[in-house]
C-alpha cells in the first residue's frame, strides 16, 4: 500500500491503517451513543442504585444462617423438579424426532413439509421455557402438568433444531448404498441414518436434560410445579433463612446434573 | 444379461454426460470400463440401478426394461443389481454382519430389518459367503474396525447378499493399495465365473483391467470408442480414450494405475 | 454370542444382534431401571386431573380472547420493548467489562490458587442460577423495576462470558506470556501485552452473543417483576387482556428472531 510505504519513510507507526481506524472510531461511537441513550432513558431512580450494594448485603445478610428446618419438604420438591425435567425430556424425544426428520432437507419429504418443520422449530425456540409456562398454566391451571408440557415446548425446538442439522450432515454415501439394495425409504433410514445420528442424539438429549433442570427450578414460581413453588412462598412470607437452603439445594442439584451429564457424555462416546 | 440401448444422460442444459451408449453383456463375462475422469463411467453404471435417472434410452436385464419402473417395481429390480462402491459405503456404525444382511434390505418387512431377526436362510447364505471371502470371523466386529480390503469385501458380500443377475462395481480398487487391490479384482473374477454372473467394473487402472477381464469398454466425453478383448486393447486405443485429457485424479491412485506410467503397465503385462 | 465358532461348518449356523450392552445382568437391570422410575415418576407427582380436565374449554377462551392479536396499545408495548433493550445493552456492557477480571481470577494457568478458587466460585455460582431466580432475589433488594434486570443480566453475562473467556485464556499460546516476561513486563502489562490479544476475538464474538442472549433474558426476568417488556406481558396476562399479551408474544418472536439473526451476521463478519 501507498501510505506504508510514506509512513516506512518517515518512520511513523501506527498500530491501525486510517481506514481501520475509522471502523473503530465508528463502532465506539455507535456503542457509546447506545449507552449513553439507555443510561439517560432508562427508568431508573438513581438513588436507589448508589444505595443498591447496602440493600443487597443487608438482604444477605438476613439470609444467614440457611434454616433447614424445611429440608424434607424442600428434597421432595426437588425431586419433583428432576421428575419434571426427566419426564419433559423424554417426552419431547417423541415428537422431536419426527419435526427434525420433516425439517432436514435431505429427508423431508416434501417443500411443505419443510416449512412445516421449520415454523414448529422457531416457534418453539423464540418462546422461552416460562413463558410458555405462563400459558400452560392459565391453561391446565398450577401444577406439574403446566410445567412439564412448558418444558417440552420449548425443548422440542432445541432438539429438534440440532437433530436436523445432525441429519443434514451425514455421509451420504451409505444411503446410497442402501438405496441400491432395492430397500424402501423406511429400510434406508433405520439402516443409513440412524446409525449415523447416534452419537449426536445421545449427545445432544443429555445436553437438554442438564439445561431442562435448571429450567425447572424456576418453573414454580409462574405455578407450574418444582422447587420454584416453594421458593416463591419462601419469599413471600420473608422466610429469608429457608431461602438460602433452597438456593443451596439448587446449586447442589445443578451440580449433580452436570456430574451425570459428564459421566454420561464419556460412557456414550 | 444386461441390454443398454441409446442410453443419454444430460444434467439439465448442459452437454450431455453419456451421449446415446450402446452395449450388452452377457452370461458370466467381466466387463472393464474405462475412461478418463468425467467420462461418464459412473453415469453409466447408476442410471442401471437408477441411483441416477437416465434421460432417455432403454436398459433391459434379463428382459425386464428398467428405465420406467417406479416405487416397488424399481425397488424389485434393483434387488436383483447388486453393487459395489469405491468408498465401500458400509454403515461404520454397525457390525460387519448387519452391513452383510443389509443387502436383504429388498427381501425382508421393515419388522424383520429394524429387530434384525433375518430367516435362518439369509444368515447362512451370509456366512457361507462372509467364509468364501474370509471375513467371517469378524461377523460381530463394527464396520468400521477393518481394514480397507477387509471393508470392500464386506462390500462385495452385501452386494451378492441380494442374490443378483448382474453386478456393478464403481471403481472398486481405487481407494486400496496395489496389493489389496489386486485381490479384489481376483475375487470379482472368480466371483463372476463361480456364480455365473455378469460383472461391470468401472476402473481407472488399465493394467488391471487387461489383467482380470474378459472384455474392455473405453469410453470417452460419454461415447464407448472401444469395445473388445483385452489383447486388442493397444497402445493406439488407450491414446483415443486418454489422450490429451488432464485427469488430476490419477495422482490418487496406484502409480502402474495411471495412464502416463505404461511402462510399468507393459512389465506387469509381460509376467 | 449364541452362534457357534464359524469355520467349523456347522449348521444350521444363527446370529443375534449383539446387544448394546453386552452384561445381561446390567442390560436387564437397566431397563427396570427405567420402567421402576418412570412409574414412580409418574405416580408420585401431583396432578390436579380435574383442574387439567378443565384445560380445553379454557384453552380455548384463551386463544378465543387471543385472536386477533391487539396492537391497539402500541405505546405500552414500545415502552416495554425499549427498556427491554436499554436492560440488555447495558447489562452486556458491565457483564462483557466484568467478566475480563473473574475470566482471569478463573484461569489456572494465570491467577495464584486461592483467587482461582474464588473466581470459580462466583461463576459457578451465577451459572447454576436460572436468570429468573437471581432476578427475583434482586427485585426483593432492589425493588422491582430495571434495576434488578441489569443486575440480574450483567451476573448472567459474567457467568457465561467469564467461563468460556477462563476456558480460553487456559488454552492460550504460553510462549508469548515467557516472551513478554523475559521483556521484564509486570503481571498486568503481561496480562495487556501477551493474554487479551489472543482472546480478545473471542471475547467481541461473545459479546455479540451474549446481547443476543441478554435481549432474550430480558424478556423473562420482566415476569417476575424486573422491568422490560416481561413486564408489560405478566400485567396483560395478570388482566386476562389476552389479545395484548398475544401481540406482545408475537413482537418478542419477531424480535428474537432480528436479534439472532443480526448478531450471528455480526459474528460471521468478525471471525
Amino acid at each position: 500500500m501507498v501510505e506504508d510505504t510514506d509512513l516506512l519513510a518517515d518512520r511513523i507507526w501506527r498500530r491501525h491503517n486510517p481506514r481501520e481506524q475509522l471502523i473503530r472510531y465508528g463502532v465506539m461511537l455507535v456503542t457509546l451513543t447506545l449507552v449513553v441513550w439507555a443510561v439517560r432513558d432508562i427508568d431508573i431512580f438513581w438513588p436507589w442504585v448508589w444505595d443498591a450494594p447496602n440493600q443487597i448485603s443487608s438482604l444477605g445478610s438476613r439470609m444467614w444462617p440457611p434454616d433447614p428446618s424445611r429440608l424434607g419438604e424442600i428434597v421432595s420438591a426437588m425431586i419433583e423438579t428432576v421428575h419434571i425435567a426427566t419426564l419433559a425430556t423424554l417426552l419431547t424425544i417423541l415428537i422431536a424426532l419426527p419435526v427434525s426428520y420433516i425439517a432436514a432437507q435431505n429427508t423431508t419429504p416434501n417443500r411443505a413439509c419443510l416449512w412445516l418443520g421449520r415454523l414448529i422449530l422457531v416457534s418453539s425456540r423464540s418462546v422461552n421455557t416460562i413463558i410458555w409456562a405462563l400459558l400452560f398454566v392459565a391453561i391446565f391451571g398450577p401444577g406439574v402438568l403446566a410445567g412439564i408440557l412448558a418444558i417440552m415446548f420449548r425443548s422440542v425446538g432445541f432438539i429438534g433444531k440440532l437433530m436436523g442439522e445432525a441429519i443434514e450432515e451425514i455421509d451420504r454415501r451409505p444411503v446410497e448404498a442402501m438405496e441400491a439394495t432395492g430397500a424402501s425409504k423406511a429400510k434406508v433410514i433405520a439402516y443409513a441414518v440412524v446409525p449415523q445420528v447416534m452419537p449426536a442424539f445421545f449427545a445432544i438429549v443429555i445436553l437438554r436434560w442438564d439445561i431442562n433442570i435448571r429450567e425447572s427450578t424456576v418453573l414454580g414460581l409462574v405455578g407450574a410445579g418444582g422447587i420454584g413453588v416453594i421458593l416463591q412462598g419462601s419469599i413471600d412470607t420473608f422466610a429469608w433463612q429457608t431461602v438460602a437452603t433452597i438456593l443451596i439445594a439448587i446449586i447442589v442439584l445443578v451440580l449433580i446434573g452436570e456430574a451425570i451429564t459428564g459421566l454420561l457424555r464419556r460412557r456414550a462416546l | 444379461m444386461l441390454e443398454i440401448s441409446n442410453l443419454v444422460k444430460r444434467y439439465g442444459q448442459d452437454e450431455p454426460v453419456l451421449k446415446g451408449l450402446d452395449l450388452a453383456v452377457d452370461g458370466n463375462s467381466v466387463v472393464a470400463i474405462v475412461g478418463a475422469s468425467g467420462a461418464g463411467k459412473s453415469t453409466m453404471l447408476r442410471c442401471i440401478n437408477r441411483l441416477v435417472e437416465p434421460t432417455s434410452g432403454s436398459i433391459r436385464l434379463n428382459g425386464t426394461e428398467l428405465v420406467n419402473l417406479r416405487h416397488r417395481d424399481l425397488r424389485r429390480a434393483r434387488r436383483k443389481i447388486g453393487m459395489v462402491f469405491q468408498g465401500f459405503n458400509l454403515i461404520d456404525r454397525l457390525t460387519v454382519m448387519e452391513n452383510v444382511l443389509a443387502g436383504r434390505l429388498g427381501y425382508v418387512s421393515l419388522f424383520q430389518a429394524v429387530s434384525r431377526r433375518y430367516p435362518q436362510e439369509d444368515i447362512e447364505r451370509a456366512f457361507v459367503l462372509m467364509e468364501r471371502v474370509g471375513i467371517a470371523h469378524y461377523a460381530n466386529k463394527r464396520a468400521d474396525e477393518l481394514s480397507g480390503g477387509e471393508r470392500q469385501r464386506v462390500g462385495v458380500v452385501r452386494a451378492l447378499m441380494q442374490e443378483p443377475e448382474v453386478l456393478l462395481a464403481d471403481e472398486p480398487t481405487a481407494s486400496l493399495d496395489p496389493r489389496t487391490s489386486e485381490q479384489i479384482m481376483v475375487l470379482l473374477q472368480s466371483l463372476a465365473s463361480e456364480l455365473s454372473l455378469p460383472v461391470l467394473i468401472n476402473i481407472h487402472n488399465v493394467a488391471q483391467a487387461r489383467s482380470y477381464t474378459d472384455r474392455i469398454v473405453g469410453l470417452r466425453h460419454g461415447t464407448m470408442i472401444f469395445d473388445g478383448a483385452p489383447a486388442d486393447f493397444d497402445k493406439e486405443a488407450l491414446d483415443a480414450i486418454y489422450g490429451g485429457i488432464e485427469s488430476p485424479e490419477d495422482e490418487a491412485i496406484p502409480p502402474q494405475a495411471g495412464p502416463g506410467k505404461r511402462e510399468s503397465e507393459v512389465r506387469h503385462d509381460s509376467t | 454370542m449364541t452362534r457357534p465358532d464359524t469355520g467349523e461348518g456347522t449348521t444350521p449356523r444363527t446370529w443375534r444382534k449383539p446387544p448394546f450392552i453386552a452384561n445381561p445382568l446390567l442390560r436387564y437391570g437397566l431397563l427396570a431401571v427405567v420402567a421402576v422410575y418412570l412409574v414412580w415418576a409418574l405416580g408420585t407427582l401431583p396432578f390436579n386431573w380435574e383442574r387439567i380436565g378443565e384445560g380445553l374449554p379454557r384453552a380455548a377462551r384463551i386463544f378465543g380472547g387471543g385472536f386477533p392479536p391487539s396492537f391497539s396499545r402500541f405505546d405500552l408495548l414500545l415502552t416495554g420493548f425499549t427498556e427491554s433493550l436499554q436492560i440488555a445493552i447495558l447489562a452486556t456492557l458491565l457483564g462483557v467489562l466484568l467478566s475480563i477480571p473473574f475470566a482471569v481470577m478463573a484461569a489456572r494457568n494465570v491467577a495464584p490458587l486461592p483467587v482461582y478458587l474464588l473466581g470459580r466460585a462466583v461463576i459457578i455460582v451465577s451459572r447454576s442460577f436460572h436468570p429468573v431466580i437471581v432476578a427475583i432475589l434482586f427485585v426483593a433488594a432492589v425493588g422491582f423495576g430495571p434495576l434488578a434486570g441489569i443486575l440480574t443480566l450483567t451476573l448472567y453475562s459474567i457467568g457465561f462470558v467469564g467461563k468460556l473467556l477462563a476456558e480460553e485464556i487456559e488454552e492460550i499460546d504460553w510462549g508469548q506470556v515467557e516472551a513478554m516476561r523475559a521483556t521484564g513486563a509486570g503481571y498486568l502489562a503481561t496480562l495487556y501485552y501477551a493474554v487479551f490479544p489472543q482472546i480478545l476475538p473471542r471475547q467481541v464474538g461473545l459479546s455479540m452473543y451474549q446481547l443476543d442472549s441478554n435481549l432474550r433474558a430480558s424478556a423473562v426476568v420482566g415476569i417476575v417483576g424486573a422491568g422490560g417488556i416481561g413486564s408489560t406481558l405478566m400485567n396483560a396476562f395478570g388482566r386476562y387482556d389476552y389479545d395484548f399479551a398475544f401481540a406482545i408474544l408475537l413482537v418478542i418472536i419477531a424480535v428474537i428472531l432480528v436479534s439472532e439473526g443480526v448478531s450471528g451476521w455480526v459474528r460471521k463478519k468478525i471471525w
